[in-house]
């Protein structure tokens, strides 16, 4: 019974690391660190929509963040406002709206630190079909427009220029950002899901050389962080997203200090 | 005033356009023929990028004709390049970012840039001339039939200016391939232009540049082998423009801008 858990744990939190990798490697080029910290937030709306509706939550939580996304973007055709002015107004009144929607449900709010942290036990079969599910379309998404939307991270009017969609690719990396706090939402909780994309992303920068590289380590240090955060979890019975996060932090820690090495060596 | 015929490769017809209140262009007219090098200079905020970019399709102009040769292939070089330090990137990545490009393209496009031994190094860590030639390679890499350079040797030493301007000369007489190139400097252009357009708001005046070796000052500045590769502009003016940027009706303001030329300011 324990042994399967922890193994839905394992797999879920691998499936989630794989996809974080990439995805949050552009989220670093793109310095959207924010904007993917403000629609995790939302997401809580998203849990109480799904309470309610009686719903998957991650079907909740994708549907408010698209229609965040949605809202944003319309938004921002007026010039008045920035966009970071923008997304707080819209995320920090989700996350309100969605926590006193949460204060009415006496069941959920026994269990809101474990949608705010994560947890593992929370991790049944259906949570895996949607892991994998939504993670493969999330990869296969990030696959077809690695090209265009790596050449405008690079250079957003050279790309224009070259004849790149902008306006559509910006809306569909979006959308991918939502699809990965859906699935990520149970096992690393939505307070903490950003630092999931941005630190092994963060840490494998060092060692990469082309932007490839990058986010094929970064999954793999997602990896690590995931497996020295489960077993911490379930050595000192600590709650999983921050175990996990404090793996990823010692990871990027030891990285600073083995480039540290490196430069004084050289 | 501009040698508008049917060959032009790209042709902006009395376009003006505004942000918000403010009329950045007026009335301008452009074209740029096969083989042909067309230098745009004026102040800052003359609305040069502006016209760059409506060129290039970037910006709709608020009014105005812009036609481009069907199937037109424009190669881009933006100013003020700079890759985010986060983004790990050697200069073959970058290159094979280049819309429609293949790996023996791209290498030929290095060797035509003399950069061909930069190819697997990290972008970020490239000199200000390397970064140039980089970025005129990546404008090469499509096979360009117009190329749209934005102040290509800004922050160049006079050295390797000198080069970049080879290079451009090189690249135009090779492939036949119509260039429109903005100047950071008023005065100072590269000796193969064929048309200079001085630009502010509008089009002040527009024609040939004259050869540096005829300007002494400019000789004891840059040695003689420069005037093979800088050209002067002598603005001819009938006009000046007051604080307010409008426009004010004297003959004389084209007679004092050749003295400060003259004088080497």
């Amino acid at each position: 019974m324990i042994d399967d858990f922890l193994w839905r744990a394992l797999l879920g939190g691998i499936g989630i690391a794989l996809v974080a990798g990439p995805l949050g490697s552009f989220i670093i080029w793109r310095r959207m660190a924010y904007f993917g910290d403000s629609l995790a937030h939302s997401a809580l709306l998203g849990v109480a929509f799904g309470f309610l509706f009686g719903v998957d939550l991650q079907f909740g939580v994708l549907a408010v963040c698209m229609l965040l996304v949605l809202m944003l973007v319309a938004l921002q055709q007026q010039k008045r406002l920035g966009a970071d002015t923008l997304l707080v107004i819209l995320a920090y009144s989700a996350l309100s709206i969605g926590l006193v929607a949460v204060s009415f449900m006496e069941s959920l709010r026994v269990d809101l630190l474990s949608y705010l942290f994560g947890d593992i036990l929370a991790i049944g079969p259906v949570d895996l079909v949607w892991i994998y599910g939504g993670g493969a379309v999330t990869l296969a998404l990030l696959a077809a427009i690695w090209r265009p939307l790596l050449a405008m991270t690079v250079h957003e009017e050279l790309a224009r220029a070259e004849g790149v969609p902008v306006a559509a690719l910006r809306f569909v990396f979006m959308l991918a950002i939502a699809l990965v706090i859906a699935i990520a939402m149970k096992i690393i909780g939505i307070l903490l899901i950003t630092s999931l994309l941005i630190i092994p992303a963060a840490t494998a920068r060092r060692f990469a050389r082309t932007p490839e590289q990058m986010a094929a380590l970064a999954s793999l240090i997602g990896c690590l962080a995931v497996g020295g955060g489960l077993a911490g979890s379930l050595r000192f019975d600590t709650p999983s997203g921050p175990s996990i996060v404090t793996a990823a932090a010692v990871l990027f820690l030891l990285s600073l200090v083995a480039g540290g090495l490196a430069s004084i060596r050289r | 005033m501009t040698n508008v015929n049917a060959a032009s490769l790209v042709r902006v017809e009395s376009v003006s356009h505004r942000f918000d209140r403010d009329a950045v262009l007026q009335n301008v007219d452009l074209a740029v023929a096969p083989g042909e090098i067309v230098t745009l200079i004026g102040p800052n905020g003359a609305g040069k990028s502006t016209l760059v970019r409506i060129v290039l399709g970037l910006i709709r102009p608020s009014s105005g004709r812009v036609t481009r040769r069907p199937g037109l292939v424009i190669g881009y070089m933006p100013q003020h390049f700079h890759i985010e330090d986060g983004l790990p990137i050697t200069v073959r990545r970058f290159l094979s970012l280049a819309r429609g490009s293949g790996p023996e393209a791209l290498e030929a496009a290095l060797a035509e840039v003399s950069a061909l031994h930069l190819i697997d190094n990290p972008f970020q860590g490239l000199s200000g001339g390397e970064t140039q030639r980089v970025l005129l390679a990546r404008a090469l890499v499509r096979n360009p039939d117009l190329m749209v350079l934005d102040e290509p040797v800004r922050g160049v030493d006079v050295n390797g200016q000198l080069e970049l301007y080879d290079l451009i000369t090189r690249i135009r007489s090779r492939r036949g391939c119509g260039i429109l190139m903005v100047s950071h400097d008023l005065h100072l252009v590269m000796a193969a232009t064929d048309r200079v357009i001085c630009l502010n708001h509008h089009v002040c005046c527009a024609g040939r540049p004259e050869a540096v070796s005829a300007h002494p000052e400019y000789l004891a500045l840059f040695g003689p082998a420069t005037g093979e590769r800088l050209a002067v502009y002598t603005h001819s003016h009938d006009h000046r423009h007051d604080l307010a940027g409008e426009v004010v009706d004297d003959p004389a303001a084209g007679r004092d801008r050749r003295r400060s030329v003259g004088s080497g300011s």
